[in-house]
């Protein structure tokens, strides 16, 4: 058996997307500035999937910039809101404490530039409180950026209350929706955000394409400078046959949210019961306000990378947040965050669902996870130690 | 490339003197959860020479081939002998480690003198040379 269950970093792309895109390889490969018909062939087929893309969000075609992908658009939202702040004088930006970090990273820089950044905390749960985001905002606050769904342990955000609260403060609010888009059903106009981002291969697209919606009105700085592609706002030879795949893989991700979800979540919350059972292990996140695909899970005792590649040895290819898998010498912010323990956090899983997943996989995983995790504590000094009562489980 | 090499992956499946000395003659434990990774090694020495060695890790694939490689590499072998084994030659013994996973071999090489160490607190009959 082959589960790929990573599908959170990546997915595969659709057979439609594909069949869509190559003949913009192939054929119609003409620059989309160009005067002559091969390029404007492509130039229509630009516009097309903008108008596929706007149309699949709830916005304006003009309100679509295309970028290289989800952390580009994070970027340029951050920084667009940041340099209209600050030329009114308002230099402070709120977020929270489990954002990726194409939007942590572009903060602390913001930082050293001189904006003062307020992360706000989240729950247990892993949830950012609308209250707790009013109270942070102030008179100088020029940008809220709070994601719609997180990465790492699927928490869908109250954006909708979020965005209510921006609006009424006057303040810009960016949502990295990069997990959220094509997976659950999201209209900008009722999110009330000012910027949002998105990724194609989150939803089978493919890599290195996304977008950033931009609200009609909303300042926009170009990261890229140079020729006047994306009406000024994004240098570079678009991405045609990228971009023409992004929109029917958003088409076919769109239409089936609600059949997904309703094949999904049992299917996750059936892998969640049985993880459940592994004992001092807990799930992260929140059991219900949570992405149709994610299961995310910390084990006491054990370390998430061997747990890793003895899955994949039985073929279940997951992730986790330890830090050997990160190459730093942290585990996962995001788990950090909720208020697992260092230790703990060591030692997380999480499996991200395809559409695909079957019952058969879902009772597989169960049990490889299960085997692994008891033989990881076998030889686990910290498991020891626990089981002989010289530590306290935090689980 | 793979992220190991064969022998890594060969350690980390098929770990060496995994477990526990209950009437061990010196034990030494490294690491912290903090930072990912804990060893703790066994020793059981007989006339200056480690007859046994046994280990527990938690930690990264890397971690448990280094642990296992070590006691691999002082088993059998004089005290004296152990307690000149190199983190470099754990890794090189594991046909190299990624550069940001050489610090799971140093935990090994800490792990065993700290064993050793421990085996002369508790025998402080035991002579060094
Ligand atoms: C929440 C979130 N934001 C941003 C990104 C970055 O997207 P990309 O890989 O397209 O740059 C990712 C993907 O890793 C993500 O999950
Ligand atoms: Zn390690």
């Amino acid at each position: 058996m082959y589960i790929y269950a990573d599908n959170a970093a990546t997915t595969k792309m659709s057979r439609a997307a594909i069949e869509k895109m190559t003949p913009y390889l192939a054929e119609c490969y003409g620059n989309p500035s160009a005067l002559y018909s091969l390029g404007q062939r492509a130039k229509d087929a630009l516009e097309e999937s903008r108008e596929t893309v706007a149309r699949l969000i709830g916005a304006e075609p003009r309100e679509i910039v295309f970028t290289s992908g989800g952390s580009e658009s994070d970027n340029q939202a951050i920084r667009s809101a940041a340099e209209a702040g600050a030329k009114k004088g308002k230099r402070h930006i709120v977020s929270d404490a489990i954002e990726h970090h194409a939007v942590l990273h572009t903060l602390k820089r913001l930082e050293r530039e001189g904006f003062e950044v307020t992360l706000v905390p989240v729950t247990p749960e892993g949830i950012v409180e609308p209250d707790v985001v009013r109270a942070a905002i102030r008179e100088d606050t020029c940008l809220v950026t709070v994601m719609t769904a997180n990465n790492e342990i699927g928490t869908i955000q109250p954006v909708k209350e979020i965005g209510k609260i921006c609006r009424a403060r006057g303040v810009l609010f960016h949502t990295d929706a990069v997990q959220a888009v094509g997976h659950i059903p999201l209209s900008v106009g009722e999110l009330g955000v000012d910027l949002l981002s998105a990724s194609a291969h989150k939803f089978h697209g493919p890599k290195g394409v996304g977008f950033l919606y931009a609200k009609r009105g909303t300042p926009l700085a170009n990261l890229i400078e140079g020729g006047a592609q994306e009406r000024g706002r994004r240098a570079g030879t678009e991405n045609v046959a990228g971009i023409v795949a992004m929109a029917a893989a958003l088409e076919e991700a769109v239409a089936g949210i609600e059949r997904n979800a309703k094949r999904l979540i049992p299917l996750r919350d059936r892998l969640i019961a049985g993880l459940s059972k592994i004992p001092h292990g807990a799930l992260n996140g929140d059991p219900v306000r949570r992405l149709p695909s994610n299961v995310n899970f910390c084990f006491e005792g054990i370390e998430g990378e061997s747990l890793l590649l003895l899955l994949d040895d039985r073929g279940i290819a997951a992730s986790s947040g330890s830090a050997c898998t990160s190459g730093s010498l942290d585990p996962s912010h995001v788990l950090l965050a909720i208020g697992r323990p260092h230790g703990v956090a060591h030692g997380s899983l999480r499996l991200s669902l395809g559409e695909d997943a079957t019952e058969e996989q879902i009772d597989y995983m169960i049990e490889a996870t299960s085997d692994v995790v008891s033989y990881l504590r076998g030889f686990s000094p910290v498991w020891h130690d626990l089981a002989d009562r010289k530590a306290e489980f935090v689980l | 490339m793979a992220l190991y090499s064969e022998k890594v992956m060969d350690h980390f499946r098929n770990p060496r003197n995994v477990g526990v000395i209950e009437d061990a003659d010196g034990v030494g434990e490294v690491g912290n959860a903090k930072c990912g990774d804990i060893m703790k090694i066994y020793l059981k020495i007989e006339n200056g020479i480690v007859e046994d060695v046994k280990f527990e890790t938690f930690g990264c694939a890397s971690a448990v081939a280094s642990s296992s490689m070590a006691t691999e590499l002082i088993k059998g072998k004089p005290v004296s002998e152990a307690l000149k084994l190199t983190n470099q030659a754990v890794a090189e013994a594991l046909d190299g480690l990624p550069a940001y996973k050489m610090h799971c071999s140093v935990l090994a090489e800490e792990a065993i003198k700290n064993a050793l160490e421990d085996y002369y607190k508790k025998h402080p009959e035991a002579k060094r040379d």
